[in-house]
């Protein structure tokens, strides 16, 4: 049996058949269509364009159908073509109290200027397999029923509320009052201590797992601060940019974004007087999990301007940013299946060595202890 | 030259991008061996698989450049192959797998058998790019580390494999100083290949992607492999010749022929190796059923359908 080491063009060409083949599935079921996956999967859509940082919800359903329903893969995809894209111009910062909500949530008040708002959600759905979806001819659903009355145009953030009160910290402006650019990862190279920006982008980027599981551990006492869901908003909001030949904003679209703001505790120090403190959570697309996941790790992460001690990995900005992207850790783990035949064989020539060193150093020593 | 795929940027990275990362090189080969920042892109290839290399490959090549690309020393192992496919789309320049014919050379885990002349610039692909990364995870500490020059850990894991093994037990990506000055990464390749980076006459050029550094080697560098005075450094060496070509200089490969336990020894460069058998040199196996299935293997594949050797 002879072993093939080496691959080559007519390989990799036919591997990349096989995988299309394989994308495809079987030829007598109907091909998704692009427009059906942007439809009917909307949270799959809107985890790429959250990760893949890029708003573009038919890109999005594209790069799902061609990572053969991957969301990495697709995000991957989605980062690949985003990476190229001039830099038209840069918006001025959304204002969500202005959104069009599909839903707000506070878990802090029952009631609050505007009202509760459940929206599309799964929170209060048994979790029943619906054998009715199966079923060929799909029934429409029943639509919603209207509200009441319509929903207030601006919705106050509950955090403001309680900042009103002064209970809670004011938002910290950055150093230079907002005058300069964000920070932008993708365009600068990471550099710690990073400043808040920074962290938020590269939470809003990275991979909802990894946050999740981060935040979890937060909960369960590594590096804790007793949260409390202020808020949970989504809905959609207007997008402006100010030409610089105009100088005024001009409205150029509506993105979906969710939005958590939460709430912690703070025992106070010397200087500050007790109060709540925030984590801040925000997502392009409808991606709740990820945007409370955010927001503890957000909070977690302010350890040093709040002056705590930051003893837990999710209070660890170097740990928690280099390792949060999805693309980069998958390129990294996935990376071992590459060759390595050269410094495999370095390591098998040494271990072979070291095993040679051991048995004369055994023959030329004591003779080894018979065992008793 | 073929035509490039009229859709994309030259070098598939965008001008802007692709100045951003020469300033780069350029900081980097004036502080030989330290590991400047730079805004690493993201590529449609994914990390781990020559990121860093690429982007630099696609800042630094011209229309009249001729690329070859290696992988474990190989022209014709996958990612080379995939890589070099990727550069003839997005630039359309000449490719060869003749080292000396090269102008640009992106490898990942070899520096050629061909010794380099001036002119050429080898570029490497480089996962971890500090050195001290695994005796420090921290990027705040290690910097701090360099700007002092307190190498002092290193030479500690040195001494430790000495006390515990007798020697010095790291066999690839061996830290090297640089110019007097910089510990740094030669990236994964065998400390084998280590002396050929010393004082070399070509420009050596290393990408991190996913941790977005570049560092350089300008021509005629110093380039010291770290030891001590009692262990000197010293390189592998087989008591065997490549079983095909009979070359006794160069990194050889296992390859594991069947599975009754037979192995051949062969060149991991593919290009010298080929080099050497055109000129008639034939190793103790090369007349064996497994060494000609080898050879053929290795003449066949890698290369375009019905493709003649560049």
């Amino acid at each position: 049996m002879y072993v093939a080491v080496k691959g080559g063009e007519a390989a990799i060409d036919a591997a990349h058949r096989d995988l299309a083949a394989l994308r495809r599935g079987d030829a007598a079921v109907p091909a998704l269509t692009v427009a059906q996956i942007r439809e009917q999967m909307g949270l799959a859509v809107a985890r790429v364009m959250a990760e893949g940082s890029l708003y573009d919800p038919d890109l999005a359903a594209l790069a799902i159908k061609q990572a053969w329903g991957d969301v990495p893969e697709a995000i991957f995809l989605l980062r690949a073509y985003r990476t190229t894209l001039p830099r038209l111009a840069t918006t001025a910062p959304i204002d969500t109290t202005r959104m069009v909500v599909r839903r707000r949530v506070s878990a802090t008040f029952k009631d609050l200027p505007g009202g509760q708002v459940l929206g599309p959600t799964f929170d209060y759905t048994h979790r029943l397999l619906d054998f009715a979806l199966a079923a060929e001819g799909e029934t429409e659903p029943e639509a919603p029923p209207a509200a009441d009355q319509p929903l207030d145009e601006t919705l106050p953030r509950v955090a403001d509320i309680l900042g009103d009160e002064g209970l809670i910290e004011p938002e910290q402006p950055p150093a230079d009052d907002g005058a300069g650019p964000v920070g932008d990862l993708t365009r600068d190279p990471v550099t710690y201590p990073a400043d808040r920006d920074i962290r938020l982008q590269a939470l809003a980027r990275g991979d909802e797992g990894f946050l999740l599981s981060l935040a979890y551990s937060t909960q369960r006492g590594h590096g804790g601060n007793h949260p409390f869901a202020g808020e949970i908003r989504m809905g959609e909001v207007e997008v402006e940019i100010v030409p610089e030949e105009l100088g005024f904003p001009v409205s150029i679209g509506d993105i979906t974004v969710s939005e958590c703001q939460m709430i912690n505790q703070f025992k106070g120090s010397k200087a500050v007087p007790p109060q709540f403190t925030r984590g801040y959570g925000l997502t392009l697309g409808y991606n709740e999990r990820k945007v409370m996941a955010m927001a503890l790790v957000d909070r977690a992460l302010r350890h040093r301007e709040l002056d705590e001690e930051a003893t837990a990995p999710a209070q660890d900005d170097e740990f928690v940013l280099s390792h949060a992207d999805v693309v980069e850790a998958s390129g990294f783990v996935q990376h071992l299946k590459l060759p390595h035949y050269v410094d495999f064989q370095a390591e098998l020539d040494l271990v072979r060595r070291l095993r040679r060193a051991a048995d004369s150093d055994e023959t030329a020593g004591e003779p080894p202890q018979e065992d008793t | 030259m073929t035509a490039p795929d009229p859709g994309v940027t030259f070098g598939y990275l965008d001008e802007q991008t692709k100045r951003m990362i020469r300033r780069a090189i350029l900081k980097a080969v004036a502080i030989p061996g330290y590991q400047v920042p730079f805004a690493g892109r993201e590529m449609p290839l994914p990390y781990g698989w020559g990121t860093g290399g690429i982007q630099v490959t696609a800042s630094v090549i011209g229309g009249d450049d001729v690329l070859k690309v290696i992988d474990q020393g190989a022209d014709d192992t996958t990612n080379a192959v995939s890589i070099r496919r990727f550069f003839r789309r997005v630039t359309g320049v000449a490719t060869t797998e003749h080292t000396t014919e090269a102008t640009l050379i992106q490898t990942r885990h070899r520096v050629p058998e061909t010794p380099l002349r001036a002119g050429q610039i080898l570029i490497y692909q480089v996962p971890i790019p500090e050195p001290l990364r695994r005796m420090e995870p921290r990027e705040t500490e290690t910097r701090k580390m360099h700007a002092l020059s307190d190498y002092g850990v290193m030479h500690v894991k040195l001494y430790e494999d000495i006390a515990q093994h007798g020697c010095i037990s790291t066999s690839y990506d061996y830290p090297v100083r640089v110019n007097g000055r910089h510990v740094m990464a030669p990236s994964p390749i065998p400390k084998f290949d280590n002396p050929k980076m010393h004082d070399a006459p070509f420009l050596q050029l290393f990408g991190a992607g996913r941790e977005k550094r570049i560092y350089a080697l300008p021509p005629y560098t110093s380039v010291v492999s770290l030891d001590f005075e009692d262990h000197p450094f010293t390189v592998q060496a087989w008591d065997r010749v490549c079983d095909l070509c009979g070359a006794t200089d160069s990194y050889l490969d296992e390859v594991v022929t069947d599975d009754r336990g037979g192995r051949l020894f062969v060149c991991s460069d593919s290009d010298y190796c080929t080099g050497r058998r055109a000129a008639g040199h034939r190793g103790p196996m090369a007349a064996t059923a497994a060494g000609e299935a080898l050879s053929d293997a290795m003449a066949a594949v890698g290369r375009e359908d019905g493709e003649a050797r560049p």
